[in-house]
C-alpha cells in the first residue's frame, strides 16, 4: 500500500512538473464547455440540468484519456527507467496500480475543475443535484475504465504515438459497441449470446443511464471489473514485455 | 557469509539465443569484479538476472542468501544497481528523485534526509540538487544514477557501464568513489574500458557469447598475455645480433622479435618469456657478460587488451585461471 502511495505520488508530480497537466486541464475544460454550452444547448433546453454537460464526456475521454495514459509505461520503456522501477523493492502490482492511480486521480482533479457549470446550473435553477452527483461519479468511473485500458495499451509499446492510437482505438471499441456500427458487424453470423454480450460492454449504453441519476450497481460493478481486468492484464503485459 | 553473490548455472535464452549459458560465479565481499566482455556477450544480461528484472531461464542467483526466483523482493531490497545508461526521471529534480528512491527504499521521516543528505555529498551533487535531471551533464546524471545506487547504503552494489561515456575526469571520480566504498560491500561492475579494470578491479571474469571464459585477478589475466615479463631492449645496432643469439639461447625465452628497422644506429627488441616467467635478471646477466650497455631497458606487464582479444576470439575452451 505505502509503495503505491509514494509510486502514485511521483507519478502525479510528474504530471505538473511538465506542461501536460495545464494544458490537458485547459483543454478539458475549454472542451467540455464548448459541447455544454454550444453542441448540447444548455440554455436553449431550459432545463436544470447537466445532461448537455455529461452527455459529451465519453467522447472527450476517448481522445483525451489515451493521451493522458500514453506516457504511463511507453515512456518508462523508452527512457529506461523501467528497468530502474522494477529493480527497486516494487512489486509490478504496486507500479502498475501506483500509476494508474495517480493517472485516474489527474482525470478526477480535471472534472473537479469543471465545479463552476454545476454552480451555473444551480444559480439558473434548481437541479437534482443527486442526479448531478451520479453524473460526476459515473462520469469518474468511465475515465477510469478508459485509463486503465490506455495505461495497458501503454505498456504494450515504447513508442508513445502507437500507445495512443491503439487506446484510442479500443476505448471507441467499447464506447460504440451498444450502437449499430460495431453490433451490425456481429449480427449476421454471430449468436444472439455474443451479440448481446458485445452491446452490453458498451460505455454509452452504462454511461446514459447513471448520467440520467440510475445508479446501477451492475454498471458500477462493470466499470470496475473492466478497470480490474485491463490493470490484471497490464501486470501480465510489464512482466512478459521485460523478460523478452 | 563470504559469498555475497552466488550464481548457479545462470542461463537466460531469447528464443533460439541463449545470452547467457549456465553461468556459475561467486563474488565475496570486499571484492571488486570486473565483468568484461566484448557487446552483446550477455554481461547486462546477467546483471539485469541478478537484479531481478530479467527472469533467468533456468539456474538462479542468491544475493546474501536470497535466491532471485523465489524471493526477488529480498534481492532487490539488498542490491543497489545502476542500470546501464543510468535511467532516472529526467523531469524530476535530483532531490525529489532520491527522495523518491529513499522513500521506496522504505526510510521514513527524518531518516529520508539524513539518506539523502549522505548520497548527495558522496556523489557531489551539491551544485544540481535542485536541478530537474533532464538537464545535468552526462557525468552529473550518471552520479545521480550512483547516488540512487548507493542510497541505502546496500553491500551488493551491482553497476552496468558506470563510466561508460563520461570523460577521463568524470571517470576518475566514478572510480574513487568506487573504490573508497568497496572495503565493506561486494561491487559488480561491467565495462569494456580495460584500463579501468586495472585501476579498480581486485578480480576480473571474462564472458562472450554468454559463456564464463576466464576468471582471475586482473594481474593473472595478463599473464596470459605472450608479452607479459617481456624484456624490451634498445641498444647501438651493431652490438645486436651478438645479443639477440644470446638471448635466444637462454632456457627461459621463447622468442625474440625485432621492433621495426633499427633507426639512427639504435636496434630495438623484444625478448618473450616463456610461461610468463621473470626473466629481467639473466637478461641482465647476459648484457653484463658482454659488457653490452642498452640504451634503454624495460619489462613489459602485457596488455590488457591483448588478453581480451585472445580470450574473446580464440578457442572458447580457455579455461579458468583462479
Amino acid at each position: 500500500m505505502r509503495n503505491i502511495w509514494i509510486i502514485a505520488k511521483r507519478e502525479l508530480a510528474g504530471y505538473f512538473a511538465t506542461p501536460l497537466a495545464l494544458v490537458f486541464i485547459v483543454i478539458f475544460l475549454a472542451l467540455t464547455g464548448a459541447f455544454t454550452f454550444y453542441l448540447g444547448r444548455f440554455f436553449d433546453n431550459g432545463q436544470a440540468d447537466l445532461e448537455a454537460f455529461f452527455r459529451f464526456h465519453p467522447w472527450l475521454y476517448l481522445i483525451l484519456i489515451p493521451a493522458v495514459a500514453m506516457r504511463l509505461w511507453a515512456e518508462e520503456r523508452k527512457s529506461g527507467t523501467i528497468e530502474l522501477l522494477m529493480t527497486l523493492p516494487v512489486t509490478t502490482a504496486q507500479a502498475v496500480l501506483g500509476k494508474f492511480m495517480a493517472a485516474w486521480a489527474f482525470c478526477g482533479i480535471a472534472l473537479a475543475l469543471t465545479f463552476p457549470v454545476w454552480v451555473t446550473v444551480n444559480v439558473l435553477g434548481a437541479p437534482d443535484n443527486g442526479v448531478i452527483v451520479a453524473g460526476y461519479v459515473g462520469s469518474f468511473l468511465m475515465a477510469g475504465a478508459f485509463m486503465s485500458i490506455g495505461a495497458c495499451m501503454s505498456a504494450m509499446t515504447k513508442n508513445q504515438v502507437i500507445a495512443f492510437i491503439i487506446s484510442a482505438t479500443v476505448c471507441f471499441l467499447f464506447t460504440m459497441s451498444g450502437l449499430d456500427l460495431v453490433l451490425n458487424f456481429f449480427q449476421g453470423w454471430a449468436p444472439a449470446l455474443i451479440v448481446d454480450t458485445v452491446a452490453s460492454l458498451s460505455f454509452l449504453v452504462r454511461f446514459d443511464a447513471v448520467m440520467r441519476g440510475v445508479i446501477d450497481l451492475r454498471d458500477v460493478l462493470f466499470f470496475v471489473s473492466l478497470i480490474a481486468f485491463f490493470l490484471f492484464t497490464n501486470v501480465i503485459v510489464v512482466e512478459v514485455k521485460k523478460s523478452a | 557469509m563470504s559469498d555475497m553473490i552466488v550464481l548457479e548455472n545462470l542461463t537466460k535464452r531469447f528464443g533460439d539465443l541463449t545470452a547467457v549459458d549456465a553461468v556459475s560465479m561467486a563474488v565475496r565481499r570486499g571484492e571488486v569484479l570486473g565483468f568484461l566482455g566484448p557487446n552483446g556477450a550477455g554481461k547486462s544480461t546477467t546483471m539485469k538476472m541478478v537484479c531481478g528484472y530479467l527472469t533467468p531461464t533456468s539456474g538462479t542467483a542468491r544475493v546474501q542468501g536470497h535466491d532471485v526466483v523465489t524471493e526477488p523482493m529480498a534481492v532487490k531490497a539488498a542490491i543497489g544497481y545502476l542500470p546501464e545508461g543510468a535511467p532516472t526521471y529526467g523531469d524530476m529534480r535530483v532531490s525529489a528523485f532520491l527522495r523518491f528512491i529513499a522513500q521506496i527504499r522504505g526510510f521514513n521521516g527524518a531518516e529520508i534526509g539524513r539518506r539523502v543528505d549522505r548520497v548527495r555529498e558522496m556523489a557531489a551533487l551539491d551544485e544540481v540538487f535542485d536541478r530537474p535531471v533532464e538537464t545535468l551533464s552526462k557525468g552529473f546524471k550518471r552520479r545521480v544514477g550512483l547516488a540512487q545506487a548507493i542510497l541505502h547504503d546496500p553491500e551488493v552494489l551491482i553497476m552496468d557501464e558506470p563510466t561508460d561515456g563520461l570523460d577521463p575526469n568524470q571517470k576518475h571520480q566514478v572510480r574513487t568513489l568506487i573504490k573508497d566504498m568497496a572495503h565493506n560491500k561486494a561491487i559488480v561492475i561491467s565495462t569494456h574500458i580495460l584500463e579501468e579494470v586495472e585501476a579498480i578491479c581486485t578480480r576480473a571474469v571474462v564472458i562472450a557469447h554468454g559463456k564464463l571464459l576466464a576468471d582471475g585477478t586482473p594481474e593473472q589475466l595478463l599473464r596470459r598475455d605472450a608479452r607479459h615479463n617481456a624484456v624490451v631492449i634498445k641498444l647501438a645496432a651493431g652490438q645486436a645480433a651478438d645479443i639477440v643469439a644470446g638471448l635466444a639461447a637462454l632456457d627461459q625465452v621463447a622468442g625474440v622479435d625485432a621492433l621495426g628497422d633499427p633507426v639512427g644506429g639504435t636496434a630495438a627488441f623484444r625478448a618473450r618469456p616463456k610461461a610468463g616467467a621473470s626473466i629481467v635478471l639473466p637478461v641482465g646477466d647476459l648484457l653484463r657478460s658482454r659488457n653490452v650497455t642498452p640504451e634503454e631497458m624495460y619489462v613489459e606487464r602485457g596488455h590488457m587488451d591483448e588478453v581480451f582479444r585472445k580470450i574473446t576470439q580464440g578457442d572458447a575452451q580457455g579455461g579458468a585461471d583462479a
